[in-house]
């Protein structure tokens, strides 16, 4: 298991204890214990090098408070830099629309599909709508069926057509028998693709284009290392989609995946997925992640020790 | 190409002429390794390394300084994979040689079985499929359907029924239609879930009753997008199965997979195979120095 940051810290802080005040030298000394446990955990390279960067200023700059003690100071410090880089407050769906349509992307086995089943239950069982789903994976062996059977597990209607291969064509049909049947949230799902398949990134290009969806999710794995910059930034920049989710989070990763991705396109992060079952899902909260990327559920007892 | 060697001839420049790497080189290689997640401990591994080497040969020409990078990063790797598979090796007295794919959840484990009993097909085998994946929405159905494409037996039974049970009878029909290699598809699941590890041993255990050595051969599937994390997936799947082959998926992406050296290192457990892609002939033998090169592109 990774040193969680609080011992790093703790460890660093040992040098800054003592000291009246934050001077160049004792914060370099805990920078880099932040900027390790940060790469441990999986955070951007750069990311993390900015990160440290303006937690190193912020530190110095507050150096003429002497009511708090250095080490108290550093832990706010990075915890409330990295709360705010986070994204401040819980930030919702757009689901005014009738029919509100939401296309969902991502690479190969982030949690797409599990993802669009839990989304629609969600959607059913707490705020009331009508969801619809439209399985627009043309290519994953029996990702049709996967879909078909989460759909009759939560009782949604899904949109299926086994002979089409164009997912353009499938999401248009879909969207009209969801219309047509008076749902109010159609969800559809795509295949996996990678940032640099050109051929496939235009083809959910083209299914935006032609569905207009009002949320475009974009899914990604909390165990994603450092590729996940390059991976977010791609389909951004081809989908400039409305928000992320953060799929897995039930294992014991830190997710700073999360941090480089929101760095990165600066779009918020709106779901989590955590499990396989259909209830696994819940809204995002960024002093969670926050604390879970430093390793550390209690910041107030680091303060304390600190 | 182009990209690559630029990396090596940037850090070359940096350390040529000199008996000391300097800051500047490490710091350009410290950003190369962990980018590609090799993680900090092992990053600071091979730089040691780097300066050891440095220091002990004195002075470096330009020209060993790309062979010295290469080899260095290559030890860790090649201390526990002493020889690359240069084929297909699997124990020909095990028959059926049997095959238990294990890994985290959308890792590739289905896929690269449909790959994997393709490459054994191709070279004379005859493979049957386990369909011990009775959980995941349509995972029979997905395997069914990479049996058919690669033309090979799938056993399964219905959705939920008992992993081990499948896997029990998989290798019962084997045994008793002669095939050669069976493999044994498994659930996704999260290492930290206890009861979820504790299903594989028991499906590891049920097996044996029927191949007593079985499973030769426990292929731990990751993602080569996965960043540290697969450190304790590697620990946690070897404690609970004896893992001793490592497979990683989606290398055909821009993620690097570097976190396998460190694996490598501290597990001792080999890279076997590469998947680099979605199709049927998307697998190869990993080959450690195509690897090491790759981790310098762009
Ligand atoms: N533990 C856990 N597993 C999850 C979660 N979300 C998805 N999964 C599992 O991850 C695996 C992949 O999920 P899928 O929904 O098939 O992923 P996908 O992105 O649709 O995959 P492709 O369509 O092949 O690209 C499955 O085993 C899911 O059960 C989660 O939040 N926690
Ligand atoms: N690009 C690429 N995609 C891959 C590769 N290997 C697998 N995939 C894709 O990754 C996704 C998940 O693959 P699966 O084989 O279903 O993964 P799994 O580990 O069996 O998933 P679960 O059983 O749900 O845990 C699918 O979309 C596969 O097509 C690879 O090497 N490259
Ligand atoms: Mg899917
Ligand atoms: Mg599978």
């Amino acid at each position: 298991m990774f040193d969680n940051l609080s011992d790093k810290l703790d460890r660093a802080f040992k040098v800054l204890k003592g000291h009246g005040s934050i001077t160049e030298i004792n914060v370099a000394e805990t920078v880099k214990e932040v900027r390790k446990a940060l790469l441990d955990a999986d955070v951007n390279y750069k990311t993390a090098k900015a990160f440290t960067d303006t937690v190193k200023e912020k530190a110095l700059g507050m150096n003429v408070l002497t009511s708090v003690s250095p080490g108290q100071l550093m832990v706010k410090v990075v915890n409330d830099e990295l709360v705010e880089l986070m994204g401040g407050n819980v930030s919702e769906l757009d689901i005014k629309q009738n029919p509100s349509i939401i296309l969902i992307a991502g690479l190969n086995g982030a949690g797409k599909t599990t993802f669009t089943g839990k989304l629609a239950n969600y959607l059913k069982t707490q705020k009331g709508k009508k969801p619809f789903l439209v399985a627009a994976d043309v290519y994953r062996p029996a990702a049709i069926d996967q879909l078909k059977v989460l759909s009759e597990q939560i009782g949604v209607p899904v949109y299926t057509d086994y002979e089409s291969k164009d997912p353009v064509k499938i999401a248009e049909a879909g969207i009209a028998k969801a219309k047509a049947d008076g749902n109010t949230v159609v969800i559809i799902d795509t295949a996996g693709r990678l940032a640099i398949d050109e051929q496939m990134m235009n083809e959910i290009a083209d299914v935006k284009a032609a569905t207009k969806p009002h949320e475009i999710l974009f899914v990604v794995d909390s165990m994603t290392g450092q590729d996940a910059v390059n991976t977010a930034k791609a389909f951004n920049d081809r989908l400039d989609f409305t928000g992320v989710v953060l799929t897995k989070l039930d294992g014991d990763t830190r997710g700073g995946a999360a941090l480089s991705i929101k760095s990165v396109v600066n779009k918020p992060i709106k779901f989590i997925g955590t499990g396989e079952k259909m209830d696994a899902i819940d809204v995002f909260y960024p002093d969670r992640m926050a604390s879970r990327i430093l390793g550390m559920g209690d910041v107030v007892s680091l303060v304390e020790r600190a | 190409e182009k990209t690559k060697e630029n990396v090596f001839s940037k850090l070359t420049k940096m350390i040529a002429g000199k008996s000391t790497v300097d800051d500047d080189v490490l710091d350009e290689l410290e950003e190369i390794l962990v980018t590609s997640d090799v993680g900090v401990s092992t990053t600071l591994k091979i730089i040691e390394r780097i300066e050891d080497r440095v220091a002990r040969d004195k002075y470096l020409g330009t020209s060993e300084l790309n062979a010295i990078l290469r080899e260095e990063i290559t030890g860790l790797l090649e201390e526990n994979n002493s020889a690359d598979f240069d084929k297909l090796n699997i124990n020909d007295n095990a028959r059926p040689y049997v095959i238990m794919v294990v890994g985290v959840n959308g890792v590739g484990k289905t896929t690269t079985i449909g790959k994997l009993a393709h490459k054994f097909k191709q070279s004379g085998k005859k493979v049957v499929l386990g369909a011990a994946d009775t959980f995941r929405a349509a995972a029979v159905d997905q395997l069914h359907i990479w049996g058919d494409r690669v033309g090979v037996r799938v056993v399964s039974q219905q959705m939920g029924s008992d992993p081990a049970s499948v896997a029990y009878d998989t290798l019962q029909s084997a045994v008793a239609n002669g095939e050669d290699v069976a493999i044994i598809d498994t659930a996704g699941r999260l290492h930290n879930k206890v009861g979820l590890m504790n299903e594989l041993t028991k499906i590891k255990n049920v097996m044996q009753k029927v191949v007593p050595d079985a499973p030769h051969e426990i292929l731990l599937v990751l993602d080569a997008s996965t960043g540290q994390n697969a450190i304790e997936q590697c620990k946690q799947f070897t404690q609970a199965t004896d893992v001793n082959a490592l497979a990683l998926t989606k290398l055909d992406g821009t993620a690097k997979g570097g976190v396998v050296i460190g694996i490598s290192d501290q597990f001792k457990i080999p890279v076997k195979y590469i998947g680099v892609g979605e199709g049927i002939n998307d697998l190869q033998l990993f080959n450690k120095v195509e690897f090491v090169n790759s981790l310098f592109k762009n």
